[in-house]
This record gives C-alpha cells, structure tokens and sequence, in this order.
C-alpha cells in the first residue's frame, strides 16, 4: 500500500486508502464535494468536469479540464486540482460578489436551470477562460465559433445540458472577460505543475503502477502482459465503468518524457504516443494541416485534454478517428519493449477486429509521419452531431499532384470493416491519372468496393457505402484541379 | 450571435415581471447545489441498490436463488417480491408488478440487492441466480398493429361529417407516418433515498414530479397508510415529465430495503439502467386521409393513431388524448374522425414527456401539410397560414379558440422581424449558386392547450408562513426540475406581499408540508401552485391590512404593500417587519394555507368533448437550415421564435423554456434515435442506443447559429396568476420549423412542387435518402427512413401514387 497525496482546491489530502478503480469523481464525492456529477459514466456529458494543473511545456502550468468519471483517482496522485466548489467563495449561500466571474455570467445570465451540468460546463469554462493563448479578436475580424473574447466555444464541446438550450451559456462564456493579473488561479499557472511521481498501490485483487522510467514500464509490462496501460484513462475508464471490468494491473505511462516529446526532424515528425490530443494540436500548431483537421472533430476538447495517439490506436478500434488520418500520412508506428525497438508501418499494423502486430510486453512510445507531406489533403468525417460524435464513417485523403497528374496518393478508412484501412483500389483508380471529375468518379466506385460495413445504431451500411463513393466526390468538389494548381502556385 | 429581447421589466424591481436569475443559480454554479444522491453520500451507513435486469423481452421467471448473491462480501440483502409487505406493484393502475414474475421488456429488473458499496451490491447482482423461460414477443408497432396487440382505451374524436366531405373534397391525399419516441435524458439519473425514523415513519427523497403519487406507492407497498410516508423532491436534475410516473416504484424498493435493514438506502440508477428501465415519449404510427377545397383550406382528416405504449399503461391514455387534442395544431378543421390506440409492445412502457402526446399529434398535421403544400402548388407557410382558426371557431373536442387571432398576429410580426421575404429572396439566389449545398426557411405554428385533461388534478395547495422578523417562507406543492417553478414562486409571494425579494425563502418541496398535490407537469406548475402561493399570501395581506388600518386610522382597503413597505394614502409608509410585529402583538394570524383551483374547465373522456383547456399558448418559429448534397449533413443557420406566455411573471426563465423547449423539440425531431434490437436474436427487444455515446442529444453543435426570441407582447390572460401563462412544454413543439426548413431544402435539391417523405428524426442519413429520392438519382420507396407510402385519390379517377409525385399530374386532377 502507499498512500494518496492531492491537492484539492489548494488544500493537501492523504487518503491511505483508495481502491485501485476507485474512479475521481466518486472520490471526491465521497469528500463530500458532490458538486461534480455523474451524468453517463463515459466522459460524453461532461458533468463531472473539474480543473487540474497540467505542465504548459514552458514551465509554467495550465488548467486543463478533465472528466473526472474517466481516470482513476490514483492517477491524479501528487497533482492538484480545482472543483466548482473550489473555483469561487465559501460554500452556502453567496451573493454574485463572491463568486468567480465564470459562474457570475453563468447564474446571471440563465446559464444554469436544473444546475446537474452547472459545475462540470462552469470548470470546462474556466479552463478557456484561463487559457493562456486566449486573446480578444481584432476587430472587425469574426471567427465561427469564436467570441470577440476569443472564447473558443470547443471548449464547451464535451458538456451538455438538457435544459437550456446553449444560447445563454454561449452568451457568459463570450462575456467573459480576461483574467485580472491578481486572481489566484491565474497566478498558479505562472509556476510549474506538480512533477510526475512515482506510484505503486497495491490491494488484494489489483494493483495500480506508475513507473518512474521506460525501462521500468518495460520491464513491469513484460512481467505482466495482460497488464492494462492507462494514458489518458478514456478508454480504459469507459471499460470499467459501463463494461465493469477491473483489470488487475494498471501500468500509468501518462507522464513518461520518453512518451511525450514531439520531434520535427528532416524526413519526419516523431509524435510521443502520451502526448495528449491537445497538446499535440497546440504544439504542432497546423503545422500538420491533416492533422489540424482532425483534432476539432475528434471527440470533445474534455476528452482531447486527456486522450492520447497512443491510446486512439492501442486499443486497435476501427473506429477512431486518428488511425485513417495516420494512413493517408503514410505514419509508422515507434513499438518499444523491454527487448527493444522497432518501426511498423500503420497499414500494416492492424490485424483484426481490435487486434494489431503489437506483441507481448510491447507499447507505442511515438507515431512517426514521414515529410514532405502531401499538398493536398482532408478528413471527412461523418456522424449525427457534429460536435463528441462517434463516426459512422470516415475517410482520409492525402494527394500529390505533378503536372495536374496524380504523382501519389494514400486514402484512409475508418468505421467501414473491422479495421482502418487504406482505400487500396481506389488509389490505384487515382494514381497516375489526371485529377479530373471522371477519375475521381471511378475512383468512388472503386471505393464502394473495398469496404465491409455494417448496419448499426449509427447508420445504415447502405448509407456508409454511399458515404465513402460521396467522400471522393466531396474531395474532388472541394480541391478541383484548376483551384489546386492556383492555390499551390 | 444571439439577441433576445423581452419587454420592459415590470414596475416591480424583483416581483413579478422581473429579469431575475434561477433562484439557485449561485448553488447551481458553485456545486453547493444538492440533488437526492448528494444527500445520501453524506450518510456512511447507507446501502446502495442494483437491479437485476432479465436478458429477455418476455419470459417467465422460472426460478430465482439468491442465496449465492448473499454470500457476496459486502451484500446486505436481496429484495424479492417475498419481502413486499404491501402491494407488490407500482403504477395506479395496478400493472405494473414491483418484483415481476413475467418479464415484459429486455432489461426488466426482477429483484434488487443491495450493497455496502454499489460494487458490492453490483457484484451481488450478477451472482442471483435466475431461470427464465422465453416468450414470444412483439417489439415494434407494425408488429403491435399486425397482432392487434392493444391496451386501454381507443379514443374516438369526431366533429362533422369526415367521410362525406373526404369523397366531395377537390384534392385528396392519403398517407402513413412513422415517428419515433425520445429519451427523456435528464442529466440526474433517478435517485432515491430513503430511511426509516424512530417512529416507523419512511423518509424518502426522490427525483419525483410527483411526491403525492410517490408517496402513495411507497404507502402501498409498504402497507402503510399515507401519513406514515414522507416524500421530499429537493430539486431534480432535469425531468421533462420523465420523473412524473417512473420514480415510484424505484422509492419503493429504497423504502423497501430501509424498513428491511433499518438502514438508510439509496437507489440511484446508472445511465444505461435509467435509458434501459424507464419510460420514453410514445412513438407514434398514423395513418390518414386528407381532403383540401378549391382553395388550399383543409376539408377534412381521417387518421389513425397508434401509440407505442410499451408493457403497461402507464400515462398512456391521457398521452394519446393530448396527442388527439393536438391533431388540429393551429388549424380549423371542419370535419374529422380522428382514432387512437395504444399498442402493447414488449418495452419500456412509455410515459410523460414535455408536451404529453401533444407533440405527436401536431407532428402528423404539420407533416401532412408539409408533404401535400408542393403537391397542391402552394407554399407550405401559406397553406399553414391560410388554415388558421380564425376568433369564435371551435376545436374538434368542442372548445372556443379564445385569441385565435393571435396565430396570424404571431405569425405576421414573426415573417416581419426574422425578415423573412428578403432572406427568401437570399436564399433562392445562394440555391442557384450552390449545386451542392441547398438552405431554406419555413415557419410553423403552435396552439397548445393548458391544463390537466385529468380535471382534478387542477388544483394546488400552498403553505405561507411569515416569521416576526418579516421574513416570509414558502412551502407549494410544485417541485423544482429547472423550469424555475421556485424562482417565480418567490416572486409571486414577493408581489402579493410587496416585499423584496430576499424576504422570502423557498423550502423544500415536501409532502408532510402540502398534501395531495398534483403533478408538477402539464406546463401548469406556476399556474396552479402560483394561484395557491398568491391565495396564501392575499390572506395574510389582508390581515396585515387590517392591522396597518388600524395603526394608519383608515380603512383596510386602502392599505397599500409595496416596496417592502406597508402605507396608506398621505402617510408614512412602515416598514413590512415593523407591521408584522404589531400584528404578531395583537395575535393575528401570520400564516397561511392557500389553495387554487382552475375554474370552468370540464372534460368529458368518454365523448373527447368539453373545455378540457383554461386557455392556449400560441407561438411560431422560423428556422432557416442549410443542408449538404454529399452527406445529408445540415447546419442550423438561424431560428427565430415569438412565444405568447401571457406577462411574463419572470423573463429570464421564460426565455430559457421556450429555447430550451425548442432545442428540446429540435432534438426529438432530426437527432436523437432510439434504436431497439427488432431481429429474431438472443438481444431480441434490446436497446441498442443506451448510453450517451449511442444516444446523442443536441449539443452546442445544434443550436441556431443565430436564436432571436421574442415574447409576445400585450398578452395578458385573464384569470391566471398576474396575467401569466404557463411556459414548459409548448415551445418543444416549434422545433417542427426545423424538419419543415429540411424538408424543404432538400426540395429544393429537386425539380421543386415535388413531395417530399422525410424519415422522422430527420438525421443526416434520412435527410440524404430523402434528397437522393428527390434529385431522382435512387429510385423511390427505398431507403434507411420511415416506412411511408401515399398517394393521391383523384375521386376514382385519379393517377396512382406514382403519378401523384409528379406536380403536374396532380395538377391535372
């Protein structure tokens, strides 16, 4: 046994006592901080959301909004976190003097009618609102989702309310104003996050691990192969609150610097597979531009905050996001293990349904992409809501033209067969031929037929079919060769 | 961007009228706010409650073991229908058994365990032991109707003569519709906590619109008598009428498993046991028949419709009577025959849910309408425009349209503030410059009646008390779901009593405080509970008034309270405590029980006739859509919405009904799916969208881009407290302005006049079908949409239903 250190809206606790899946939230409801709530268990309401002090990169930290129902507690051992409770006054009753200006615009404003969401959008808004980058808009400049303030309103992607309808939350949240130099939580992120240490919990059934290195993650995780790895706990978390399983090791590899650099170098970028989605969007900073299409329309910001590459293509679903985004930019994949390293391209990585190459006591420790990229790219995802869906199919283009001839070309699939896959023959519709209409129309048919999908909840297979000749058609419609040739020039 | 303009606040800073926040919003922002299961975590000894939910949509109970369960570490008891010491069942209508030996729907939980930990109690689950035999089982309405598997009543409402006037009208249409229900999805589960006193007495809090009819149930279970049981719903965290019916048997096995083990239970449902347990909106099948005149005035409707009831009644009936009540929407229809039946299916047995069958039965007509308008060559607006009741007409069930001209005022100011003629005029030049993207713009209309159909429930209690210091206390009948029942409550009280509004405080809604309440449903809460509140505090008043007489040396009557002050012309004002200190001293009364109830409604449920309505809420919406060929994906623009809700006794809540009823009804409409296994398999009658990954609900990427709302001005209602109208369920039902704005791009996507059968909800993957058909690239009668089929009867001679997709077919008739 060890025991639990936390801060919890600036005060210290010790807890010698926390089950291995004892989720966050339950932990600190049991607290007796029941502001945070659950409302599904799967990090899809955001109910639970709350504040922890995340490392900015740079020395300083960041509050970043989590799902407090997806990570285990264990895992926020040695951190420091902020609750609803903790971001304003003393608890009781309050005048709106002493609250913390994103609850004044919110109970002001009707951002609250039954108030089960209320704690989880309030600390989702307070992440934007102390978001370093966030600046006011030049004027007269306008951005879709974007307020004059420059609250991005993604940041409220993973929240939802029942009640309101959005439009007086997005009215306090483009109310917002910019953080006066003396608020105390402002001042926290001036100075480093709590550094990463070492954990080890122990009870009869279960045994949660952090380890201090690589090598010991790999020697740990080839001792015990059937051991779970926990990054960002958004998959993990779903499995054992919904399915109940409790796996009788979990391996946190969540702050191993081995994980979480990102390397530009001649030929290729290198992406730490524990880098969370957000810090890769934020650190790549479009430099990807595949990628910057991806990262908005992958879950919600509350689960990009803690999701990781590593994590989206570990699990080997065929339906996540990144990997048809990985297959058009051609990645490999960087596997270590206590016996070594090697690179295994994406294409080749998936085996099955959830099944991959990834050996005993191996783990993704990089995505590598190889450069130059492709000039003309995009990710087309589709699913009923636009904002935390998951997708009924997506699709992945990276094209290369010579001459207004196809030189090269990679197409990506997700949700249309038991794996991600590469759109096989329809590149081989598409290379070496002109980009005109009647080629990308062949080329649509062509990838009708490399696909197996399936009648679900989602959608229909009859319409993912059709989805995949319209994604072509859609590609084509939005990089017609004569705009191509002008935008590239 | 977003504006909303409401109307000048009242002369009152902080009564009625005025701009106040929820009266929780600083609990609600800073997490102090308690919900059921808050307050359970705060009692270490209390035990937590799992179910044990069959894998079958019908089967017998066979055998059930508990006694590995028991061995389970950590397990307290198992409750089984051995343990019920009353009634083991929990609806009013005696169908629905606590502890079932058949089960009637895939996830029907046949006992409880409870636990130390809600692992514990989860763990105990999965060891009982039960043996079940299979069933045969109906799961979907077609095969409800094909089996004629129906329970209660089947209504009929009928004005004139629909047949004859069906054979004579000039223009005929026939046609099916298939729709689907909607998850409640209140952010807070159901929750349930209850114990026992030294006294025998049950204490239960629950997330209950109903704390009398909990309270009854939990009485009978128990074997006790009402008085024995107290219910207290503190506040819910989102209701939607989801927690009307469904939270008495759950309070009941709390209570069951406190008297049991003399320990507090708590029963908090997961996500998953709340989609897959508790009842839904019905899903609705109509079938119908209309006939038009010369001049696009609706002749007549023949319809059918069909509810989705699931395993028991439930609420069922008066849903479908609403849904009846409603088929007329906003339009005079002179002859109508119109029938309702409750199918049996092996499901959740579907319930209450904000408009209660009101929105279904609106949906068919301004579905019809949609469908027929490019088919008679009219624009849809106009058809709706053209159909309004006009003042001193009458509704099929008998009642006067009493401010019937504020449909055509609503709907004429409305087409003038969203500027409805120039954006047309935009949208048809972005259609001719966008092959691949089409927008449009419809508006629909809203009537929907107020007040309970069940008469009785009309009435409301309320208890005011005043302290010596002058602070006021209000307990009613009414629970807090959001809706901000509470928040005007206060203001009500403030008002009467010409107070400030921090004199007066809120209790929790309980019933040893307020007995034989009604539901807080029906949109009626701040009617009914506001007319007791305002009861209450007037008998209070005019005993003070009495008392300042006295001290003022006039008459009672020219006694005024205002300010936070009691005064008399041409005197110094006191103020309100320093009276309420006189009369303390001269032992005058200073509390008060006040009652309400809604006079001159009457219903007659065997004939569907009577005035079953105190009045009606009138609104319209115009939402303009831009719907993508490649996908079928669509982005709302714009809505704008005028809503009458008579003087607003608190606007800022008010606003927030009608847009959150809106994207509410937006939601039910083209996105949220239930999607139950209907295959012959092992998970036969499954839901298969049970969580919130699977079931989505609107999120910020749904709302209009840009929302206007606008409440309709000089409207107050006679006879309602301080002039208001209720509020909670009628916006849902402007959402239709969003299906109509689909339907009506996608028509654009085609050579236009062409009918449009759009699958309900109208997600992307309908909306592609639905324009693929259109744009005539997929040949008719295919796809992923509702099962529809229509045609036009051309008196004998007409085209078949082919030819009456074709315009100028149609035309020619």
């Amino acid at each position: 046994m060890g025991s639990f250190q936390i801060t919890v809206n600036g005060q210290p606790r010790v807890d010698d006592d926390v089950p291995v899946h004892l989720n966050l939230l339950d932990w600190l409801r049991g607290l007796g901080l029941t502001g945070a709530k659950e409302g599904c268990a799967e990090g899809e309401c955001g109910a639970c959301a709350v504040l922890v002090a995340r490392p900015d990169g740079r020395g300083g930290s960041r509050w970043t909004s989590v799902n407090a129902c997806l990570t285990p507690a264990l895992a926020l051992d040695g951190q420091e976190l902020v609750t609803s409770e903790g971001l304003g006054s003393a608890p009781g009753p309050c005048t709106t003097e002493d609250l913390h200006p994103v609850q004044r615009e919110m109970a002001e404003r009707g951002g609250s009618q039954c108030g089960f969401c209320t704690p989880g959008f309030v600390c989702s808004m307070a992440a934007e609102y102390y978001r370093p980058e966030r600046a006011p808009l030049p004027a007269a400049e306008k951005e879709a989702e974007m307020g004059e303030n420059g609250f991005d309103l993604h940041a409220l992607s993973g929240n939802l309310c029942r009640c309101t309808g959005y439009r007086p939350i997005k009215d306090a949240a483009y109310a917002l104003g910019i953080p006066e130099p003396e608020d105390p939580l402002l001042e926290r992120q001036a100075l480093a996050a709590p550094p990463a240490r070492r954990t080890e919990v122990r009870t009869t059934a279960s045994t949660f691990l952090r380890p201090a290195t690589v090598e010991e993650l790999a020697e740990r995780y080839a001792e015990h192969p059937d051991a779970t790895l926990l990054a960002g706990a958004t998959d993990v978390g779903v499995e054992v609150n919904i399915r109940h399983t409790r796996p009788r090791l979990l391996l946190a590899i969540d702050h191993l610097e081995e994980l979480r650099s990102l390397r530009f170098a001649e030929d290729h970028v290198e992406l730490g597979a524990a880098m969370t989605l957000s810090e890769l969007e934020r650190s790549l900073a479009g430099r990807i531009p595949l990628l910057a299409q991806l990262f908005p329309q992958f879950a919600s910001r509350l689960v990009r905050n803690s999701a990781t590459l590593g994590g989206n293509l570990g699990t080997g679903s065929p339906i996540g996001d990144s990997a048809p985004v990985l297959l058009a930019l051609d990645a490999s994949l960087v596997l270590f293990s206590a016996s070594g390293e090697r690179t295994v391209p994406l294409s080749e990585y998936f085996t099955g349904y959830r099944r991959t190459v990834r050996r005993e006591g191996e783990f993704l420790r990089a995505v590598r992409i190889p450069l130059p990229l492709a000039e003309t790219t995009a990710f087309y995802k589709v699913a009923k809501r636009r904002f935390d869906d998951i997708s009924s199919v997506s699709t992945a283009f990276a094209l290369q033209l010579e001459e207004g001839r196809i030189s090269s070309v990679r197409i990506g699939l997700g949700g249309v067969a038991a794996t991600p896959l590469r759109a096989r023959a329809a590149e081989e519709a598409l290379l070496d031929r002109p980009w005109t209409e009647e080629t990308a129309r062949e080329a649509s048919v062509a990838m009708t037929s490399e696909s197996t999908p399936m009648d679900d909840h989602r959608a229909s297979a009859r319409y993912r079919s059709a989805m995949l000749e319209q994604s072509m058609m859609r590609f084509f419609a939005q990089h017609r060769p004569s705009e191509h040739v002008g935008a590239s020039r | 961007m977003s504006t909303v303009i409401h109307p000048p606040a009242s002369t009152a800073p902080e009564g009625v009228g005025a701009r106040t926040a929820h009266e929780s919003a600083g609990q609600h922002v800073t997490g102090a706010a308690l919900y059921t299961q808050d307050l359970a975590l705060r009692d270490s000894r209390t035990l937590h409650a799992w179910p044990v939910q069959a894998p079958h949509a019908h089967a017998r109970v066979t055998s059930l073991r508990t006694e590995r369960a028991r061995n389970v570490p950590g397990v307290a008891e198992v409750l089984t229908a051995e343990d019920v010491p009353g009634l083991n069942d929990s609806g009013v209508k005696h169908d629905e058994p606590l502890f079932p030996s058949e089960v009637m729907y895939y996830g029907h939980a046949v006992c409880w365990v409870l636990g130390e930990t809600v692992d514990a109690a989860r763990q105990g689950a999965e060891a009982v032991e039960v043996e079940y035999e299979p069933l045969p089982s109906i799961v979907t309405l077609a095969e409800a109707i094909e089996a004629e598997s129906f329970q209660g009543a089947r209504p009929l409402m009928a004005r004139g003569e629909a047949r004859a006037a069906l054979d004579a009208a000039p223009r005929r249409f026939r046609g099916s519709f298939e729709f689907g229900g909607q998850e409640h999805f209140y952010l807070e589960t159901h929750a349930s906590f209850a114990r026992v006193d030294e006294g025998g007495q049950v204490l239960v809090d629950s997330s209950t619109q109903h704390p009398t009819e909990t309270q009854e149930i939990v009485a009978h279970v128990l074997g006790l008598a009402s008085h024995d049981v107290t219910v207290q719903s503190l506040r819910m965290g989102g209701a939607f009428g989801g927690k009307e019916m469904q939270p008495h048997g759950l309070a009941a096995v709390a209570a069951l498993g406190a008297v049991r083990t003399g320990r507090p239970v708590s029963l908090r449902l997961t996500r998953t046991q709340d989609i897959t347990m508790t009842g839904k909106r019905h899903p609705f099948h109509a079938e119908w028949e209309v006939g038009f005149d010369e001049e696009g005035r609706i002749a007549a409707l023949e319809a059918t419709l069909t509810s989705d009831g699931g395993w028991s009644l439930d609420l069922s009936e008066p849903v479908l009577s609403r849904a009846l009540c409603h088929i007329d929407n906003a339009y005079m229809i002179p002859n109508i025959e119109v029938r309702g039946r409750i199918a049996r299916t092996h499901k959740t047995s579907q319930t209450a849910f904000r408009g209660f069958g009101g929105p279904q039965g609106m949906l068919v007509i301004e579905d019809i309408l949609g469908r027929c308008a490019p088919l008679l060559g009219v624009d849809a607006g106009q058809l709706r425009r053209r159909n309004f009741y006009r003042p001193g007409e009458r509704t099929p069930y008998g009642q006067e349209v009493r401010h019937a001209e504020r449909l055509q005022d609503i709907w004429d100011t409305l087409a003038e503030r969203a500027d409805v003629a120039r954006r047309r005029a935009e949208i048809a030049e972005f259609n001719a410059a966008h092959p691949e993207a089409k927008r449009a713009l419809a508006m629909t209309p809203v009537k929907f009646g107020i007040s309970f159909n069940f008469t009785a429930y009309n009435q409301a209690g309320a208890l005011v008390h005043v302290y010596k210091d002058g602070s006021v206390l209000i307990n009613h009948g009414g629970t807090e779901m959001g809706q901000g029942l509470h928040t005007k409550m206060r203001q009500v009280a403030a008002t009467t009593l010409g107070v400030r509004l921090d004199r007066v405080r809120l209790a929790p809604t309980r019933t040893d405080k307020v007995p034989n309440t009604s539901a807080t449903a029906a949109s009626s809460g701040a009617d009914l509970n506001g007319g007791a509140v305002k009861n209450a505090c007037e008998q209070i008043r005019e005993r003070l008034a009495q008392v300042a007489a006295g001290k003022f040396g006039g008459h009672p009557h020219d006694i005024r309270f205002a300010d936070d002050a009691v005064s008399a012309l041409g005197k110094k004002p006191i103020p309100f405590h320093d009276v309420v200190r006189d009369a303390y001293f001269q032992r005058v009364q200073l509390f008060a029980a006040g009652y309400y109830r809604t006079e001159g409604i009457h219903w007659d449920l065997a004939k569907m006739q009577g005035d079953p309505f105190k009045y009606f809420a009138y609104g319209a919406a115009a939402s303009e859509v831009e719907v993508d060929a490649f996908t079928g994906s669509y982005r709302l623009l714009r809505t704008d919405i005028i809503h009458d809700v008579g003087d607003s006794l608190s606007p800022l809540v008010d606003i927030g009904q009608i847009e959150g009823g809106f994207v509410q009804g937006t939601g039910w409409l083209t996105l949220e799916e239930l999607r139950w296994d209907v295959s012959e398999g092992e998970r036969r009658g499954r839901l298969a969208t049970q969580a919130a990954s699977t079931y989505k609900l609107p999120s910020f990427s749904e709302m209009p881009e840009e929302f206007n709302v606008h409440l309709f001005e000089r409207a107050t209602e006679s006879g309602v407290v301080y002039g208001s109208k209720a509020v909670g369920e009628p916006p849902l039902m402007l959402g239709m302005s969003v299906r109509e704005a689909l339907r009506t791009a996608v028509e654009a996507f085609g050579p236009g006049g062409v009918e449009v059968d759009l699958g309900c909800p109208s997600t992307p993957e309908a909306v592609f079908w639905a324009l693929r058909e259109v744009s005539g690239r997929e040949p008719a009668g295919e796809g992923g949409r509702a099962e529809e089929e229509r045609e036009e009867i051309g008196s004998g001679e007409g085209p078949g239903p082919q030819a009456a997709r074709s315009p100028r077919e149609a035309e020619s008739v």
